[in-house]
């Protein structure tokens, strides 16, 4: 425990000057599409634990960044709506005025983000494969659509105002913590189990294993970091609307998974950062093409050819380690 | 929240919902009823069945702008019956031809691949007509030409517009049609033994896929025979349009029992129904009536109500 | 005194199939006990039901004198019921050792905690369960294999790694299901050892389904016959070999 507790620190250290340097040298583009690649990272790493390491093919992480992000937003943020009943438009003053708010804000979106993990879970008890794909993208709809409804956070028209919080350093302490815990998780008894339980759920329950309640766990714990993704991309994009949160984001996060390679952390992360810097790379070729919309097209081609000719991603469920990439380079086979 | 029973709605206006909710129910068995097959067969979700409906929906509107039937012109144009069962011919053909085109190319590769990767490139094809579909009609709302002038017509307690009598009929005949086809051809037996057993089915002379192919062919016209009646109903496309209807139909197939042709139609039906009803009082939430139709029936009876349900041999 | 696993009256029904009728099997702690019987018999649907796989349709079981009706797989893990599977359900993509390991999961006190934050308890508890684990791999003679993953073991290997795996779970009563199949004469006596040394050294109570007689005929002390659901023989491997009712089922059954 003191040896990851220091590798904790050291890594917020490094984070923490990595923050500086960016932002008193780097591009401010620049800057925001490696905080957007920090946001993914949370994002792709922690619905590997539900669908990569447990097999539960959740297509609802968008809901859960919706919560987390409103319900940061609403610590943060002073809301402005029109008050039917006094029929004038009314604020309300956000409870964490400050920037030391911002991570108990955080942590609470992702809590209720758990909550609704939680809940989301329990169904999981009983539906398999697309079923369950099919219900959890379900559950991610009604979120934007209560959402839609609930007027003091500004309805379908979106929440302006989030205060600017988001930077590097608070999104790559996060993505710090989410990668240590998930390798945590994943190298141990309870790691072991989730696979038991991805690779054949019957024999694990036949061992002893409980699956149910562990597939629920695995639900909380993907959840609860979407959460808090959510409300760090909240106030970095410091405006949110329902529509942040479709069901497409679900399906973004799911493509990083599988094309790194659906159980693999590592391949996690690639995805994640190859996903998210490509197209924003791409924008540029587009407008010198003259061709609005390929990068979409583009993308979703690469996404078919993958699943056919590369169905288990670039890593497999292989983790990238110095070993793996000694192996992959040319040339260095069996060099003494 | 949800503004309560005593909000003034009177049981006219219920009953006028249901007979919307009818119409619209209609077009989500004809677009659920390719679900339905596709899953019986393969075990796929063809997520990109929704595009297809869409595509439909495009499919009869460039042809009738072309014929010069705009919606601009003051005077509303006398089209003859023939062009427009013209246009319905014309796009199911097209769809038909689409949707092989999509299980030979991105499907058949994976018959053998697991569910998952199957399921994300169905996703995938699904972006892409989506994406393509934005690039080559644009993203722009497009107006259908008004081919017939919508009336209401009285139907006793309740008004329906012709252009919705027109789409509970056309639905009627072309579910009926599917039906006889499935339970009475040659053919049809060949779709029944594939989803029923298709190893056996393939022992027994069968081709698998040829009667995958036909499957395809036929979930996709009658898709687009909702695209074309959609698109005269409502004229209002985009190639998002078949994202969310997409989605509804399936929970329809779902609700019905999925692989259950009669099962696709009544949860159509009662989906629509209890769209319409429940918009009565919230637009919004009726937008999320599927979806918790979805869950709930998946927790109490996953296999739906006419759906057969099996348990796991071990 | 009383035995440690009973069966009462066992029936359970597919649509119009009895698949098993009126089953009643009891088993004293300790014993080698044979269940044969042609295909289809039943045999397999009887382990399911004793391990809460399937809820039977009537009747009872009862293990170490409590009710397993209408408890979970999981639950009846947990009374000390453990097994393997006729079509070999292994953990593909984890080791050959951490596939034993799996077993030893449910005895382990941690909390979700423990594990992410790396506590003195959760190193104890990895090298609790690796020992173990790795113990069972020896007995089994799996030792040398214990860093390959499990799908890379060749089939006979799969089958004692089953085996390993379910008594990583410190059952009482083990019940292995058709352990021989795919297994060459050589194995199979190497197998016959072992499946009694489970029960000699690991003092745990063996049930097993085989259709190899000469195997069943030579560990098992008692053995009872099934044919389409219902008991028709029950008694020791002598009795049984005479029996012409038995002698019919097989017969007869192809
Ligand atoms: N889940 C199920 N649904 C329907 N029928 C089943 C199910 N499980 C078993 N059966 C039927 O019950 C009967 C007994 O099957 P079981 O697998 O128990 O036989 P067995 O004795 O193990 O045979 P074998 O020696 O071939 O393994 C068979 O007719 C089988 O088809
Ligand atoms: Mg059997």
């Amino acid at each position: 425990m003191a040896r990851l507790l220091g590798i904790l620190v050291a890594a917020i250290a490094v984070t923490f000057g990595a923050n500086w340097l960016l932002d008193s040298f780097v591009d401010e583009y620049v800057v925001r599409i490696i905080n957007l690649c920090g946001i993914s990272i949370i994002l792709a790493v922690s619905l590997n634990v539900i669908n990569g390491l447990c097999g539960q093919f959740s297509l609802g992480h968008a809901g859960f960044m919706a919560i987390g992000a409103y319900v940061s937003a609403y610590f943060t943020t002073t809301l402005r709506y029109f008050d039917e009943a006094a029929t004038k438009y009314v604020a309300i003053e956000p409870m964490f005025a400050s920037e030391w708010g911002f991570v108990p804000a955080l942590l609470a979106g992702g809590l209720v983000a758990a909550a609704a993990g939680a809940v989301v879970g329990i169904p999981t008890l009983r539906l398999k494969g697309d079923y369950l794909a099919i219900a959890t993208l379900g559950f991610g709809e009604i979120v934007t659509i209560m959402i839609t409804n609930f007027e003091k956070v500004g309805g379908a028209n979106g929440l302006p105002g989030l205060p600017p919080y988001s930077n590097t350093f608070w999104i790559f302490s996060f993505v710090v913590l989410v990668i240590m815990l998930s390798w945590t998780l994943q190298r141990s008894t309870f790691g072991r189990a989730l696979i038991a339980i991805r690779e054949n759920e019957l024999a694990a329950e036949v061992m002893g294993i409980p699956a149910s309640r562990l597939k629920v766990m695995a639900f909380i714990y993907g959840a609860f970091f979407a959460g808090v993704a959510g409300g760090l991309l909240g106030h970095l994009l410091q405006t949110i609307s329902p529509a942040t949160f479709n069901f497409m984001k679900s399906i973004e996060v799911v493509v990083m998974l599988v094309l790194g390679g659906l159980g693999s952390m590592t391949g996690a992360v690639v995805g994640a950062i190859v996903l998210t810097a490509l197209p924003e790379a791409l924008r540029d070729v587009e407008s010198g093409l003259g061709l609005p919309g390929i990068r979409m097209v583009v993308y979703s081609l690469v996404l078919i050819l993958l699943m056919i000719f590369r169905p288990q991603g670039i890593f497999g469920q292989k983790e990238l380690s110095l070993k793996l990439l000694a192996r992959l380079l040319p040339g260095k086979k069996g060099d003494k | 929240m949800l503004p309560l029973l005593d909000s003034g709605v009177t049981f006219e206006a219920i009953l006028q919902q249901v007979a919307n909710g009818v119409a619209k129910g209609s077009v989500y068995a004809l677009i659920a009823v390719g679900y339905t097959m596709v899953y019986g067969v393969l075990q796929l979700i063809n997520f990109a069945h929704g595009e297809v409906y869409m595509l439909g929906a495009y499919f009869s509107y460039y042809p009738a702008k072309w014929l010069g039937y705009l919606p601009e012109g003051s005077e509303k144009p006398k089209v003859p019956l023939l062009v427009i069962g013209g246009l319905f011919v014309g796009s199911m053909a097209a769809c038909a031809a689409i949707g092989m085109l999509i299980e030979r190319l991105a499907y058949r590769p994976l018959r053998n691949s697991s569910r998952l990767a199957a399921l994300i490139t169905a996703i995938g094809v699904s972006l892409l007509l989506q994406n393509g579909g934005q690039m080559l009609f644009g993203a722009d709302p497009k107006g259908f030409p008004q081919f017939v002038e919508q009336e209401s017509v009285n139907l006793g307690p309740v008004a329906l517009a012709n252009t919705k009598i027109v789409i509970i009929a056309v639905a009627a005949v072309m579910m009926t049609g599917l039906h006889l086809f499935v339970q009475k051809t040659k053919p049809g037996a060949a779709m029944r033994a594939c989803s029923f057993d298709m190893r056996t089915a393939r022992l027994m002379g069968i081709n698998v896929d040829r009667t995958i192919a036909l499957t395809f062919a036929m979930g996709s016209a009658m898709a687009a025979v909702g695209g074309v009646l959609v698109a005269m109903d409502q004229p209002r496309l985009t190639p998002l349009m078949g994202l969310l209807m997409g989605l509804k139909a399936f929970v329809a197939a779902v609700l019905g029992g999925i692989g259950s042709i009669p099962g696709a139609a009544l949860g159509g039906l009662l989906l629509g129904v209890a769209e319409s009803v429940v918009g009565t009082w919230s637009t919004t939430y009726s937008e999320a009536v599927a979806f918790v139709i979805l869950i709930l029936v998946l927790l109490v009876k996953p296999s739906g109500l006419l759906g057969k349900s099996g348990r796991e041999k071990v | 005194m009383t035995a440690l696993l009973e069966t009462s009256d066992l029936t359970i029904r597919f649509g119009g199939l009895t698949a098993v009728d009126t089953f009643n099997l009891s088993i004293q702690e300790g014993e080698l006990f044979g269940l044969i019987g042609p295909n289809g018999a039943g045999k397999t649907t009887v382990f399911n039901m004793l391990t809460g796989v399937y809820l039977p349709s009537e009747g009872t079981v009862h293990f170490r004198e409590k009710l397993i009706n209408g408890r979970n797989p999981v639950q009846v893990a947990r009374m000390g019921i453990s097994r393997t599977f006729q079509n070999i359900r292994l953990f593909d993509e984890l080791s050959v050792l951490e596939n034993a390991m799996t077993g030893a999961h449910q005895h382990s006190k941690l909390t979700i905690f423990d594990s992410l934050f790396r506590t003195p308890r959760h190193f104890r508890e990895e090298q609790r369960q690796r020992d173990r684990a790795y113990e069972l791999l020896e007995f089994m003679g799996l030792e040398d294999r214990a860093g390959l993953p499990a799908k890379q073991l060749p089939y006979g290997h799969r089958r004692k790694l089953e085996i390993a795996r379910a008594l990583a779970t410190e059952p009482k009563l083990i019940c292995l299901d058709e352990p021989a199949a795919g297994m060459n004469t050589g194995e199979k006596a190497e197998l016959s050892a072992l499946i009694r040394k489970i029960r000699d050294e690991l003092n745990v109570t063996v049930l097993v389904i085989e259709h190899d007689m000469k195997l069943v005929m030579g560990i098992c002390e008692k053995i009872q016959v099934l044919d389409y659901g219902k008991t028709i023989a029950l008694g020791t491997p002598g009795e049984i070999q005479n029996d012409p009712k038995v002698i019919e089922a097989y017969l007869g059954g192809d």
